[in-house]
Formats: structure tokens, sequence, C-alpha cells
């Protein structure tokens, strides 16, 4: 049998990036594979009991490969105005917003969290964009190319920190057994710099797992003694390190899109659903006018999709309506909450509505399918 | 099954070659470093009892939670036995490999592709190539 990315092992003459915590993982049991040039554990041993481990306590995710921009300036704003679906200039201190990169015919470049950096409480303030790591260099180089009339400085500080998610039901109670701050009175989408673990570190309330949760920003340097703290504790409480593969079944659970399967530069902000990460009105940025075309013609939709019996549909996978190929897959997996097969795709309008049957093609049979709503996971229900 | 007296592929299936009536019956099932990487298996489609199997050809797969894998057959032959526990026993799989584990009994028609199998040994030093 073929045993796919799980038994690719990396080759010791390897260029690959290391994250500060890549050590850590392969002396943990991490199957280290190839990772948008970086070297990530994929699993330690069970994705199920990782993503479990999510659900009922806590996971931890080494996210160090994200990219973490610095985008500095008298106009950083203007700037990132410019580029972004969505104003970060009335953004206050400590907000983060989930926006889009397109191009000009309104492809999706990347998504992106911004983050307003408060550095220096004398210069107007920074912002922090994390960035998919995959996606990277070519956003850097975007961002460079489109400078010319702005007062502004973009650095690419992603080796100079590590990133650390803390996501499920425990993860607040981990964190809090950590830092003075009072956690619980952050809102989502808020972030703030904090001692933690003893170390200076940006605290943030987002994540990539539909859970309750942290992602934390520290220095390099001081990464594995953040991440040792974190872990004793999480295995106290019935918490596990959580490599790519649950991170992805987390995600695609919680109906989260990911850049390379729902969203890519063939695709548009109006089709995957992402109107919430637009601001049109009185904006002018790259993509604007071709986003409001987009919205007025009929557009694939993105949907989520529920299978009966255990063949799991994957990416590419056509789907079908009486025969009639109406979409494709862009994300499967066997749910480990639901114990059944889920995925997205983007299909015809006309066949998106909740509740249609549908037919998707796995590897040449066909197996029948329902239109769900997204996500198809939903904490506390 | 005793693992040190099985040929292996190079695919990881294991392969046991027994003679009955004059026939050559050969039963086949998943290594246990197949079986330790996919992780997390969440089915198997068996194949059916009576289907032409070709060497080298997929004629089954088993699924994880992260990928779909095809099943080889070193041999030319009919599937002539099928481990109709295995679907609701995936854990079989790991806890049994060369024995209950089992997938397959396949009457051989053509045994050629028996020279190009692995013995323990030889596979073994492959699985710790790959590691």
């Amino acid at each position: 049998m073929a045993l796919g990315t799980q038994t690719v092992r990396i080759p010791a003459m390897s260029t690959l990036a290391h994250t500060p915590l890549h050590d850590w993982h392969a002396a943990h049991g991490g199957r280290m594979v190839d990772f948008a040039g970086w070297s990530m554990p994929v699993q330690y041993a069970s994705i199920v009991k990782e993503h479990q481990a999510t659900r009922s306590a806590v996971g931890l995710f080494d996210i160090s490969h994200m990219g973490r921009l610095l985008i500095d300036g008298p106009e950083a704003a203007q700037f990132l105005d410019s580029i972004l679906t969505r104003s970060v200039a009335d953004m206050q201190p400590q907000q983060i917003r989930y926006s889009l990169v397109c191009n000009a015919s309104a492809g999706i470049l990347d998504d992106v969290l911004a983050y307003l950096a408060v550095i220096d409480e004398e210069k107007p303030p920074g912002y922090g964009l994390v960035v998919n790591a995959g996606n990277r260099e070519k956003i850097v180089a975007w961002l460079q190319q489109h400078t010319a009339n702005y007062s502004v400085e973009i650095n690419d500080r992603t080796n100079d920190y590590a990133m650390i998610a803390v996501q499920g039901p425990k993860a607040i109670e981990l964190l809090d057994s950590l830092t003075a701050v009072e956690l619980t009175s952050m809102r989502y989408y808020t972030g703030q710099i904090m001692e933690l673990a003893g170390v200076e570190c940006f605290v943030s309330r987002t994540g990539y797992t539909g859970e309750d949760g942290c992602e934390l920003i520290c220095g390099a340097d001081l990464a594995l003694g953040v991440w040792e703290q974190l872990y004793d504790r999480a295995i106290a409480i019935g918490g596990a390190a959580v490599g790519l593969a649950a991170r992805d079944t987390l995600r695609l659970e919680a109906g989260m899109p990911l850049y390379g399967h729902e969203l890519s530069e063939a695709i548009n902000p109006v089709e995957a659903g992402l109107d919430f990460a637009i601001n049109l009105r009185g904006r002018q940025f790259v993509g604007k006018e071709a986003i409001e075309a987009a919205g007025k013609a009929t557009q694939p939709v993105r949907v989520g999709l529920q299978l009966e019996g255990r063949r799991v549909p994957r990416e590419g996978c056509p789907i079908l309506r009486s025969g009639e190929e109406i979409g494709t897959v862009t994300s499967g997996t066997y749910s480990p909450t639901f114990g059944h097969p889920i995925a997205m795709g983007y299909v015809k309008s006309t066949a998106s509505a909740l509740g249609t049957a549908l037919d998707i093609d796995i590897r040449g049979k066909q197996h029948t399918a329902k239109v769900v709503p997204l996500p198809f996971y939903e904490r506390g229900k | 099954m005793k693992p040190e007296t099985l040929l292996y592929a190079k695919t990881h299936e294991w392969i046991a070659v027994a003679d009955k009536d004059g026939a050559k019956i050969a039963t086949l099932g998943l290594s246990a470093f197949a079986i330790e990487a996919l992780t997390d298996l969440v089915y198997i489609e068996l194949p059916q009892v009576g289907q032409q199997v070709n060497a080298e050809q997929p004629f089954c797969e088993v699924e994880s939670v992260k990928a779909v894998s095809d099943v080889y057959s070193p041999i030319e032959g009919e599937v002539i036995a099928v481990n109709d526990a295995l679907p609701d026993n995936l854990e079989t799989l790991g806890s049994d490999p060369y024995g209950a584990g089992w997938v397959a009994k396949i009457k051989i028609t053509d045994d050629a592709g028996l020279a190009n199998l692995l013995d323990h040994a030889a596979y073994q030093k492959q699985c710790e190539e790959a590691h």
C-alpha cells in the first residue's frame, strides 16, 4: 500500500526551516513532515486522540511556521487599507481583525489576521500581520510592490518569534495559572502583551479549532521554556500536544476555510462566504471592483457536506446532482467528533440549499451526501 | 503467524503461501509497520470473493483519518475468502496484524510475483531506512 505523506521522513540534508520547538517535537514522537517548507509535526501518535484532547481538555499547537510581519511607519494604516479587504484604520488598541488580501481580479492571495501593535506610545501604531506559511513570501513581495505611495516599512519578523496556540475548554484555565492577567476578561479577537510563564508574550484570544483559547507570540529563544510549562500543565488536565493533522480535522469541523483548499487565487471572497471580512463602503483597495462585480453575479457557494458510511471524500472529488457534475470537494475528513465523514466544497448556487441531496464521487463510486450548515461543530452545542 | 516466516512486498503487504489440494493459497495482510504508520484507521474496503487480482495492482483500500491507501496484491489469482470481521473491528489490524488481522486469501494462478518479495530481515531493513 502507498503510505502517502505519513511516512515521508525528512532527509538528513534537509533544507527545511525549523521552528524553535522542532527538536522538542522530534524528541516527543512528532512525525516530522514538510509543510510549506517547514519541518512540522503532522501528529505525535493518534490524530483522533489529539483531536479529542483538544475538544475535551486542551491542545497545544506549535504554529511558529506561520508568517509574522510587522507593518510600521507613519502611513501603515493607510497602506494596509489599500491592500486588505477589511479596514484597519479604525482598529482600537488590543483589537484583532480577520481579513483577506486579494488581487485585482478578486482572487484570494491569503487570509490574514491584522493586529494593532502599540509598540511605542510616542509613535503611530504599527500593525502585525499573521499570514499563512505557504503564502508568506508571496505576501511580503505583494506588500513591497504596493508601498510606492506610502511611508511604510515592512519587516518579516517570522524567525524572531515563536507562536503557540492553546485551544480547548480548559485552555483559559491552563493559561490563567501562568499569568496574573485575568484572561476571561479578554474578549474574543483581542490581544495584549503580558507576562506569561515568566516570559513577555503577546497573548490573543484567537484560534483555529472552534474552541475557546489563545494564541501566544513570544521570543524564539524563550519558546521552549514556555512550551514545556504549558505542556506539563496540559498533560495533567488531559491535554496533549497536537500536530497539523488534527489541526486540520479541528478546523474542518469548525467550518473554517484553509488556504490552498477553500481559498485560492481562483476563488473570490464572495464565493468563499467571507462577506464579514469585506468592507466596501467609502474605501478603495486592490480587488474592490472585482469583489463588487462578484457580489452581483451568480457564484458557486461554499457548503458543508455530510455523508453516511465511512468512505471519506477528499480534495478534488467531484460533486454531482442527478449525474451532472455541479461542484468539487475542497477538504474532507472522517470527523472524530461525529464519527462520520464530513467535507467542504464548492457547488453551483442552485444546489447549495441546506438539505439538498447530492452525490460525491469517491474514487469512482458515488456516495450520497447532504448539504448541512457550517460550522459542523460549535462549542457548547 | 510469525512475522519472521512471512514474505513482504515493498508496498507493506505480507503474504503466506500454503499448499491446499494441489493449489497454492496466499493469505495476505498488512504489516505492523504500515498499520502503525497509517494510524487512526476508519475504513477498509475488502475485495469481493471471486474477484480476479493482478500482480502489483490495487485490489482493495484502507482509509485513515488522513488519507486513503491502496492495498496491492503481489501475485495474480482469485480471491477465495475475505476477513468479514475486519471492517467492524479495524483495531484487529493493529493488535494482531499477522493473525486475526488477515485481509484476504487468494488462490494463486501465477506466482511470478513471489520472486520480488522480501524476507522479514530485508523488509525490516527497508522500514528502518524509511525512518
